[in-house]
């Protein structure tokens, strides 16, 4: 378990290394790994059960990225917490790469899911959280949705099915950050309309039976009490669904509420901003 | 001759293979009735997950629950799971490597007065495409009990095509599958016949009507559309002088697709591929539907002497 500061200075460093690591790979996102990244620091440092030097180990927690365009975020995560050297981070979108554009779990150990279509990641969780309670085992599941991502229909179809199995050791974290790559014309949160400021799927969520708590997605101790508080109500067999307001882009002047830096490379000078808005000291001379 | 439906053999299979496997688990899409799967449900309801009218969520969840070490077995008609559904398959099952094993039921024409919306032909088109799959179709119960204990077995992604109706059983009860094998029904120099799923016994039919105009046709069958021993096929159609492929699915991208590639690489020479004409089908009788794609045995047989005369 870290300290609050541990993770503010966590989040500080993985905004960082995301900026570079794109910005090194020449390809990548930005905006979404940023919104995520209290909630990614919060799940691998303070939330999940895990081993990072026993990845497959039959009993950790389970966390999968459906809005696995997100992978840089979730990579830098991993690196940070001991799953592989940061230095692989570099590999990002290499080819032989285990660090592929999209969360691949045939290559590298630790992901429990193989996202990158959107819409798919809740599906693949009710089926581990629907196996677990065959097997008995107690684990939780994660899965981490995009605003823009459930739009997808078969969301819906995992939403319905989760209920109809009181799967209460299934949550979903929905990073509503307000933007998505192109969206609608107009002013919402950021500088392109809200793809949900016309209708709430908080109510939505709540419709179809889920337990629906409201958070501000960039406050490590939120994030940690509503995960805590979904997994010690598993038994109630009523799945959560923890909807974090965050800021796309979120921790760097120029790219907060900005739909252009969705994935958008940063430049060199770009990169040395993030470092100092960031804090971020000792880092190495990019090649 | 004795005939039996593939459904009806899935649905007493999977119960067998329940009591041999305690990790397995069937997965449904709100046709257990249809696909019979319902009589695994009576046998081990603990494990039947009805996962409703969604199935692209169904083919996803079954993925994740394969991660647990579990086998999900998934029933439903094979044209929601490979066009509804394909995303998932493709994604979440074929590039991760899932060991799910998906019962395609209704494949084909003959869906019982559904319609061009239910005939799925075009599946064998899109499941091959993906690398990691393997595609089985067979041509009887026998065929298809075998193959779904090897399937069973067998750790990876499984598409099963199979039949509504009753069709002929062709193979003795001791048949074991092996896959990517080429299997030879008869013997003839003048044609080489070639058919996969319930297709063969029709193929086998139109053989013998052959014979009986002095045309004499080796018949093969290639249940496994993948893998599939390339060799093997060159070598079973041997010095036939025409290659003439039959089956219930479009002609583009299927068996005929396949057997025209096999050769063109390894030993040019004529195919005529019989099968839907890049058509979309219609409801009516099983008779009609077949006659009208000229997949019956004496229009099998009358396209062969046209060809060969």
């Amino acid at each position: 378990m870290k300290a609050y500061a541990d993770l503010e200075a966590l989040a500080r460093k993985g905004r960082y290394l995301v900026l570079k690591t794109v910005h090194h790979s020449g390809a990548g996102h930005i905006g979404g790994p940023l919104s995520a990244m209290e909630m990614l620091i919060a799940l691998y440092f303070n939330v999940l059960n895990i081993r990072p030097e026993d990845p497959l180990w039959e009993d950790r927690d389970r966390f999968i990225l459906s809005k696995g365009h997100s992978a840089i975020g979730l990579y830098v995560v991993m690196a940070l917490r001991g799953y592989f050297p940061l230095e692989e981070l570099a590999t990002f979108d290499k080819g032989n790469s285990r660090l592929q554009g999209h969360p691949d779990m045939t290559r590298l150990p630790g992901l429990d899911a193989s996202t990158g279509s959107l819409g798919q990641g809740l599906s693949f969780g009710v089926g581990i959280a629907l196996g677990a309670k065959l097997k008995g085992k107690t684990f939780h599941t994660f899965v981490m949705l995009g605003d823009g991502e459930i739009q997808e229909g078969m969301v819906w179809e995992a939403v319905n099915t989760a209920r109809k199995y009181r799967l209460g050791n299934l949550t979903a974290l929905l990073d509503w950050n307000g933007l998505q790559q192109y969206g609608w014309r107009g002013q919402g949160r950021g500088d392109r309309r809200d793809p949900w400021d016309d209708a709430d799927p908080r109510q939505i969520f709540q419709a179809f039976g889920w337990r629906v708590r409201e958070i501000d997605g960039h406050a490590f101790d939120q994030i940690i009490a509503a995960c805590t508080e979904a997994r010690a109500a598993a038994a109630e067999g009523v799945p959560t669904v923890i909807v974090a307001h965050t800021i796309k882009g979120k921790g760097l002047s120029f790219t907060e509420g900005k739909h252009a830096w969705h994935s958008k490379v940063p430049t060199r000078e770009e990169l040395e901003q993030a470092r100092k808005e960031l804090g971020i000291e000792g880092e190495e001379a990019l090649a | 001759m004795k005939t039996q439906a593939l459904r009806e053999v899935f649905g007493e299979t999977l119960v067998e293979l329940g009591a041999q496997y305690p990790n397995l688990v069937v997965m449904d899409g709100d046709l257990a009735n249809s696909t019979k799967a319902d009589k695994f449900e009576v046998a081990y309801p603990e494990r039947f997950l009805e996962m409703g009218i969604a199935e692209q969520n169904l083919m996803g969840a079954a993925a994740g629950l394969s991660t647990l070490g579990l086998i999900p077995w998934i029933s439903s008609f094979a044209v929601f799971l490979t066009h509804r559904a394909a995303d998932p398959l493709r994604m979440l099952v074929a590039q991760t490597h899932a060991n799910v094993k998906i019962g395609a039921a209704y494949a084909g024409l003959l869906t019982g007065y559904t319609g061009k919306t239910h005939q799925d032909v075009e599946d064998l088109a899109i499941v091959r495409a993906m690398p990691e799959m393997v595609v089985l179709a067979p041509a009887d119960a026998v065929e298809a009990r075998a193959m779904m204990h090897w399937a069973t077995a067998y750790i990876g992604p499984v598409y099963l095509r199979l039949a509504r109706d009753p069709s002929p059983v062709l193979f003795k009860e001791d048949y074991v599958f092996e896959p990517g094998r080429v299997i030879r029904l008869k013997e003839g120099a003048d044609v080489a016949l070639v058919s996969t799923g319930v297709q063969t016994p029709r193929t086998l039919e139109a053989a013998r009507l052959l014979k009986k105009e002095g045309v004499h046709a080796t018949v093969l069958h290639v249940g496994s559309i993948k893998p599939l021993n390339e060799t093997e096929l060159v070598e079973a159609v041997g010095e036939a002088a025409l290659v003439v492929t039959t089956e219930e699915h479009n002609v583009y991208g299927g068996l005929g697709g396949l057997v025209a590639e096999v050769l063109s690489a390894h030993n040019p020479k004529r195919v005529v591929r019989i099968g839907i004409q890049d058509v979309f089908g219609e409801s009516a009788p099983n008779e009609f539907l077949l006659e009208q794609h000229g997949l019956s045995p004496p229009k099998i047989a009358q396209r062969v002497l046209e060809e060969v005369r």
